[in-house]
């Protein structure tokens, strides 16, 4: 049996230093009116705008070589940026799939031309990534994909659809798992291969499918006969799922795991003011000591990671842990608000809007049961 | 377990040859008691929070904390913690701990003990671990002239007995009039030490929950490979399997959230807002572990887990009712709850981001 490790690791003062550089930023651009830090969904409108100043303070590909315009900085330096940008808000929407997983995955798979030509733009914020895996008959089992990648001369020509993608419509870029060979008997997760897809190309259609908020982040792509040169395809054909993937601990482990509705909380503070009673005081001060067991859970793993470790399991855990308290956190507010009498239309916006995002915490990025049986793994009973 | 702590290594090693849950419940009786102290007074630990001067061994906090979850993983019932605690308590003001097994008080948050200017003590304390147990407590109490630690015989006190929920001794302690034997007025200014004893009693058991955890983790699983049901092990069966990780999800919260709070206090001591989110958060994230964790570990165990011959309650009983003392969940969620409230929403982030 593995045991899950935990070390009380602590961001280092440096971090400490550049949270305050971040924070004066989103301060002027909040005084600007670029976002309203109250509102989990403001500034969209901004979004492009706001990655080209992200980009121009050098916070976007910060851990990437120096070659491809990054800054080779710590990891645990682009910790502290993502969580300042999560808890204000900020419209993160062009960059953050980029800067969390794409790029990683370029930099590590990609054809030496594309890492020359596309990394460069995302550092600058000019290029939106997003990420085509889920197809309509393949969720979280992703070796089930069946949109196909068709040799033809000089590259690769695509048909089907991808679903659920989230951004597709603003991204610039895709990284899609496409089915190049049928799976083997010996190993169903054969066949699928990695592509880059840029989203101008013809033959590409994004249709937007409104979401139970109100939003229309989410994506219908259809591929028709859509030709993506020999040189975007990202690491082996047909061995993608060797492929995968330390970028997942990241991917698991981050502060957007437990930060996506910090607001709620922080709004509820506010408007329970100074002396709220007895019950409600519990209630907040539960709701804070467990999400700081999260925090210090997660900072951990990111120490470990910049320490050359792969804390898969650990990540698992971090995720499973944080997303389940996070959907429960705008119920239990809820009842907590319930104990006052508030009138107080910015909080209850934000808390109608958190209840509604909720069910989703727990499905995006490997599902609560996708995570325990991770976990079940490195417990050693699969 | 291997660490870099030794201290807390040759802790384990003495636990595991004098104190085996599986051995204590076979014997039927307590003799492991005195030869387990006697073990353990030879390696210097019941007072390896006592400086050298004053007859320690003078071991960091750290040091401590680390055999403090050994004690856990062990599940051990044996006032070493306490005597950790008392002995802490004494050097802080100066004086010298008596030989044997000590206790303290108050532990309970609501207690309060008096001490008037010709050294008599005064009160209640409730909760008070291994009492009848041991022939001393270390007491602070309140005096005329600010906070006094003093050393009390139990003997000159009225003892009501008590057991916790695993039938560990813990009895309300009446002070009438009771002399110390030694006291001292605790002279550094600003500390609250009746407080930083409440946080370094709440990290102690965080810490022994996590180390309970730890163990009851590593029962279950392997107990789910060992048992057959429906013709397979039932770890075979999803439902087990997710079951155990969320088991594992809680003893890795249990124990960050307590590792966190005995880094902090053995780095920087007991002042400020930081240190009362580190041990609120590492009290209650560790109790609501210990709830849900002895939860689960029953579950799979079934039947034979819930009987008295099985080592399994010597464990889920202990971690709950650890739960209790030194401030509760409740306790220290108000406690933290009032301080967040008072300071405002702004600075709600600015808290947690300094950790």
């Amino acid at each position: 049996m593995t045991t899950l490790q935990f070390d009380a690791l602590r961001l280092p003062a440096y971090c400490q230093e550049l949270r305050k550089e971040v924070r004066a930023f989103l301060a002027d651009e909040i005084a600007a009116g670029v976002f309203d830090p109250n509102k989990t969904d403001s500034g969209g409108e901004n979004a492009d705008a706001f990655a080209r100043r992200v980009g121009q303070r050098g916070w976007i590909g910060m851990t990437w070589p120096k070659k491809y315009g990054g800054q080779e900085r710590s990891f645990l330096e682009r910790y502290v940026v993502t969580e300042e940008m999560r808890v204000a808000n900020a419209p993160v929407m062009k960059f953050f799939v980029a800067d969390r997983q794409s790029g990683p995955t370029l930099i590590r798979y990609a054809d030496e031309r594309i890492k020359q030509e596309v990394l460069p733009r995302i550092v600058r914020g000019e290029a939106g990534f997003c990420i085509g895996m889920s197809e309509p008959n393949s969720g979280s089992d992703l070796f089930a994909a069946r949109t196909r990648a068709t040799k033809v001369d000089g590259g690769w020509s695509i048909t089907g659809s991808k679903v659920w993608t989230s951004y597709a419509h603003r991204s610039d870029y895709m990284i899609g798992l496409f089915r190049t060979s049928p799976s083997t008997k010996e190993n169903r997760r054969h066949g699928l291969t990695s592509f880059l897809v840029d989203m101008k190309t013809p033959g590409i259609t994004c249709r937007q499918i409104r979401q139970m908020t109100g939003q229309r982040d989410f994506n219908e792509v259809i591929f028709d006969n859509a030709f993506i040169p020999d040189h975007y395809v990202i690491g082996e054909i047909d061995g993608a799922w060797k492929q995968a993937t330390s970028e997942l601990a990241y991917e698991r482990s981050g502060p957007e795991r437990f930060l996506e509705n910090f607001n709620v909380l922080r709004q509820f503070v506010r408007v329970a003011g100074k002396n709220p009673g007895a019950r409600v005081t519990v209630g907040i001060g539960r709701l804070v000591a467990e999400l700081h067991a999260l925090r210090r859970m997660s900072v951990s793993v990111a120490s470990m990671l910049e320490a050359g470790r792969e804390p898969v399991v650990e990540a698992a855990a971090v995720k499973d842990l944080g997303t389940v308290w996070e959907q429960l956190l705008p119920h239990q507010v809820r009842e907590l608000a319930s104990l006052l009498d508030l009138e107080d239309s910015t909080f209850a916006q934000s808390l109608d809007f958190e209840i509604k995002t909720a069910p989703k915490l727990t499905i995006q990025g490997g599902t609560t049961e996708v995570l325990r049986g991770v976990i079940a793994r490195g417990l050693g009973l699969r | 377990m291997q660490s870099d702590n030794l201290v807390a290594d040759a802790a384990a090693r003495v636990f595991a040859a004098e104190a085996d849950a599986q051995s204590i419940l076979l014997s039927g009786h307590n003799d492991w008691k005195s030869s387990l102290w006697s073990s353990l007074e030879e390696i210097g630990l019941p007072l390896a929070w006592v400086s050298d001067a004053a007859g320690g061994a003078g071991a960091s906090l750290a040091e401590g904390f680390g055999v403090i979850r050994e004690a856990g993983r062990a599940a051990l019932a044996s006032p070493l913690v306490e005597t950790l605690l008392a002995g802490w308590l004494l050097d802080q003001a100066g004086l010298h701990p008596p030989a044997g097994p000590l206790s303290v008080a108050p532990t309970h948050p609501k207690d309060v003990v008096r001490i008037d200017s010709e050294g008599r003590v005064s009160g209640r304390a409730r909760q008070v671990p291994f009492a009848r147990e041991v022939e001393h407590l270390a007491v602070i109490a309140s005096g005329p002239e600010g906070p006094v630690v003093a050393l009390i015989r139990t003997a000159d006190c009225k003892i009501e007995s008590g057991e916790n929920l695993a039938g560990d001794v813990r009895d309300t302690v009446v002070f009438d009039q009771a002399r110390s034997v030694v006291r001292k007025t605790h002279a550094q200014g600003g500390v609250d030490l009746q407080l930083s004893l409440l946080l370094l009693g709440a990290t102690a058991r965080g810490l022994q929950i996590s180390g309970a955890l730890d163990r009851v983790l590593e029962m279950t699983v392997q107990y789910s490979q060992d048992r057959v049901a429906f013709e397979k092990p039932i770890s075979k069966f999803q439902a087990v399997q997710h079951l155990l990780a969320r088991l594992a999800g809680e003893v890795a919260a249990a124990s960050a959230a307590t590792g966190s709070a005995a880094e902090a206090i053995a780095s920087s001591g007991f002042a400020g807002d930081a240190m009362l989110l580190e041990v609120a958060a590492s009290k209650i994230r560790s109790s609501e572990a210990a709830e849900l964790g002895a939860r689960i570990a029953h579950q799979v165990f079934g039947a034979i887990g819930f009987t008295e011959e099985h080592i399994l309650h010597r464990f889920t009983l202990r971690m709950l009712s650890w739960r209790d003392e030194f401030g509760n969940e409740t306790f220290w969620s108000l406690k933290l709850g009032e301080r967040i409230a008072a300071n405002g929403a702004d600075e709600l982030w600015p808290l947690l981001a300094s950790r």
